[in-house]
């Protein structure tokens, strides 16, 4: 059990609890900033597609796991990202410029779409946004002069102050574009936490009427979830179509969206670790079943057999496992496994056991 | 001078009236209660104040001004802080946080600050947090400053509750319930503590609360309550002895047989 004497109310603002905590973040960067020295090409392109998701699931994780608000509908903010980034480009703004905008785009339309939802909660605001994620892949295919319709556009080559990158051609330049655009979306992630909008996104998840009575304004604090989480994704979606080289309306479709929710239910609603784990299994999961089926067959000798929809069935699976046993995700499971090593031998099973509470005021509204 | 005045304020639920033309008006650094049987209608006032509901008549005024314009979430920056009948605290964050979160009404940061966490916003941390730990040491909650509210005991959210109110740095705190169940040691703190908030903070309450010993102990004036209606106003003596609040409380049963 570590103890950490605070001195100041510096150590409680800080980023980090203590210095090995600081250590050991410090030690993944260098690990993540060294990875195209470490391993093969195709790993650092696979690296690129979790550092992708990263992405996309902290501006999901924003909304849902720490503002509150279900949203079925991220795909649509992805393509709005990547349609306009690439549109951009093609009209001659520089990619330096083009990618940032593309963002603030995104992150526009996610305050309008936000205004009319608004009042929705729950299973309702999950409706809405799903409605979202197919008008959107609809529009796509409607606005055809811009988009291309079904046949979709092709990414052109990335040009930053002359240097050309590209996915296949430079690997290991792209993957350090997107590792750029995920440890700038995470400090600003970190820092909005422990600033006072944080604290009021959670103050709404957990009692929207007590907040309100703290004096959060619910409407513009909900749009401005809205706002940041689509920004961030939608600097996901420009990424993923420079990733994907060539995408078009079906890139972005409903799989997309549910995907991008079971991806932060799987790591850990409420917490930024939450994404990262599970952009991990969702990007790592569909070559690690390739992996264990062309083993199985191997062994059996069967072939080269595919089974249709077994990586849906997989991820299902996976999904059901969590909220049936570990609810907090990926993240929670590891918390308490710090937790039992840490006070060894004086952790309790029902430590983390949430309390359920009958009591609440919302009944009033 | 009056701080908080309603004037003859009623509400109605399609047709229940839940609280019919009451007035009264609480004085700076008084400590003003409401009591009344359930259903009587204090924490509808209660709700009026923090602009939860509309009345349908009447005005609600604080410090001179009307109320009835604002939204629930400007009501705090005018330094009206209350609590909940029912603790809605917000249960996945520590205490510490919670208690920041009652700092909201002094932010000054905007989104694009607290996004690079500028010097600024750092500063104004360092205050929210000074201010949260004097409250910590009123309180004395300094043993639960890092606990998630979910793990806490009863007792301690409603102390956590107040807390938070407090970190408002309110004119006038409107507390609901504040001694529901809690034992009797912790009632006795929270007549020591309301009185502290009267006395050293000049802070003036207003209270809803069915614990006539608290109520008698700490509040310079009683309102009764009932079915909406006023019954009587003054001290606490004064009110627990009002016939019709005596009718109200054990019914008319009471003096018949008194008189039989």
């Amino acid at each position: 059990m570590r103890f950490v004497f605070k001195r100041s109310y510096d150590a409680d603002i800080g980023l980090f609890k203590h210095r090995p905590q600081a250590l050991w973040y410090l030690g993944l960067l260098v690990l993540v900033v060294a990875l195209p020295w470490l391993v093969d090409e195709f790993f650092v392109g696979e690296a690129t597609n979790v550092l992708i998701w990263a992405i996309a699931g902290m501006g999901l994780m924003l909304l849902t796991g720490h503002t509150g608000q279900a949203s079925l509908g991220h795909a649509a903010f992805m393509a709005v990202g990547c349609y306009t980034c690439v549109i951009m480009i093609a009209n001659g703004v520089p990619f330096l410029l083009a990618l940032p905008l593309a963002g603030v785009i995104a992150g526009l339309v996610g305050v309008i779409v936000a205004l009319p939802v608004l009042r929705l909660h729950g299973i309702y605001l999950a409706i809405a946004t799903l409605a979202i994620s197919v008008l959107t892949e609809d529009f796509i295919v409607i606005a055809e002069p811009w988009t291309g319709g079904v046949v979709g556009l092709v990414a052109p080559p990335i040009v930053i102050f002359g240097l050309e990158i590209d996915r296949y051609g430079t690997p290991a330049l792209f993957y350090f574009l997107t590792l750029a655009v995920t440890l700038v979306v995470l400090a600003g992630y970190r820092n909005l936490l422990r600033a006072p909008l944080g604290r009021a996104f959670t103050a709404l998840r957990d009692s929207e009427i007590s907040a309100q009575a703290m004096g959060v304004n619910i409407a513009r604090t909900k749009a401005t979830a809205f706002g940041l989480s689509c920004g961030a994704t939608g600097l996901a979606g420009a990424l993923l179509g420079f990733y994907a080289g060539a995408f078009n309306h079906e890139t972005f479709n409903l799989v997309l969206s549910i995907q991008l929710l079971l991806m932060i239910v799987i790591g850990g609603l409420g917490s930024i670790h939450g994404a990262f784990f599970g952009a991990l299994v969702i990007g790592f999961l569909p070559q690690f079943i390739a992996l264990v089926r062309d083993g199985i067959s191997g062994v059996f000798d069967l072939g080269s057999v595919t089974i249709p929809g077994i990586e849906s069935g997989i991820f299902g699976l996976i999904l059901v496992g969590f909220i049936l046993f570990e609810p907090t995700g990926i993240y929670g499971r590891w918390v308490k496994l710090r937790t039992y090593f840490e006070l060894y031998p004086f952790y309790r099973k029902d430590m983390f056991k949430r309390q359920k509470s009958f009591l609440k005021t919302e009944r009033m509204r | 001078m009056s701080l908080l005045v309603l004037e003859q304020v009623t509400v109605r639920f399609g047709g229940l009236v839940a609280v019919n033309d009451v007035s009264f008006h609480v004085g700076e650094g008084e400590v003003f209660a409401l009591v009344g049987p359930n259903g009587a209608g204090k924490s509808t006032v209660f709700n009026l104040i923090s602009r939860f509901y509309d009345p349908a008549h009447g005005d609600i005024r604080f410090r001179e001004k009307s109320i009835l314009g604002l939204r629930p979430d400007q009501v705090p920056a005018l330094g009206i802080a209350r609590t909940f009948q029912n603790i809605e605290l917000f249960e996945q964050s520590t205490v510490l946080q919670n208690l920041l979160v009652g700092r909201h009404r002094h932010r000054r940061s905007s989104l694009v600050s607290e996004l690079f966490f500028a010097p600024q916003v750092r500063s104004e941390e360092r205050r929210h947090r000074q201010v949260v730990e004097e409250v910590i040491d009123f309180l004395e909650l300094q043993a639960y400053r890092d606990k998630t509210i979910a793990g806490l005991a009863y007792g301690v959210r409603k102390v956590v509750e107040l807390a938070r109110a407090l970190a408002t740095e309110p004119r006038i705190l409107l507390l609901d319930e504040p001694a529901s169940g809690l034992s009797l040691e912790e009632t006795q703190d929270m007549i020591f503590w309301i009185e502290d908030i009267k006395k050293q903070m000049g802070i003036t309450v207003l209270m809803v609360e069915h614990d006539m010993n608290l109520v008698a102990s700490v509040s310079d004036r009683v309102l009764a309550l009932a079915d909406g209606k006023e019954l009587a106003i003054g001290s606490a003596q004064d009110v627990q002895s009002h016939p019709a609040v005596i009718e109200a409380y054990l019914g008319s049963g009471g003096r018949a047989g008194h008189d039989g």
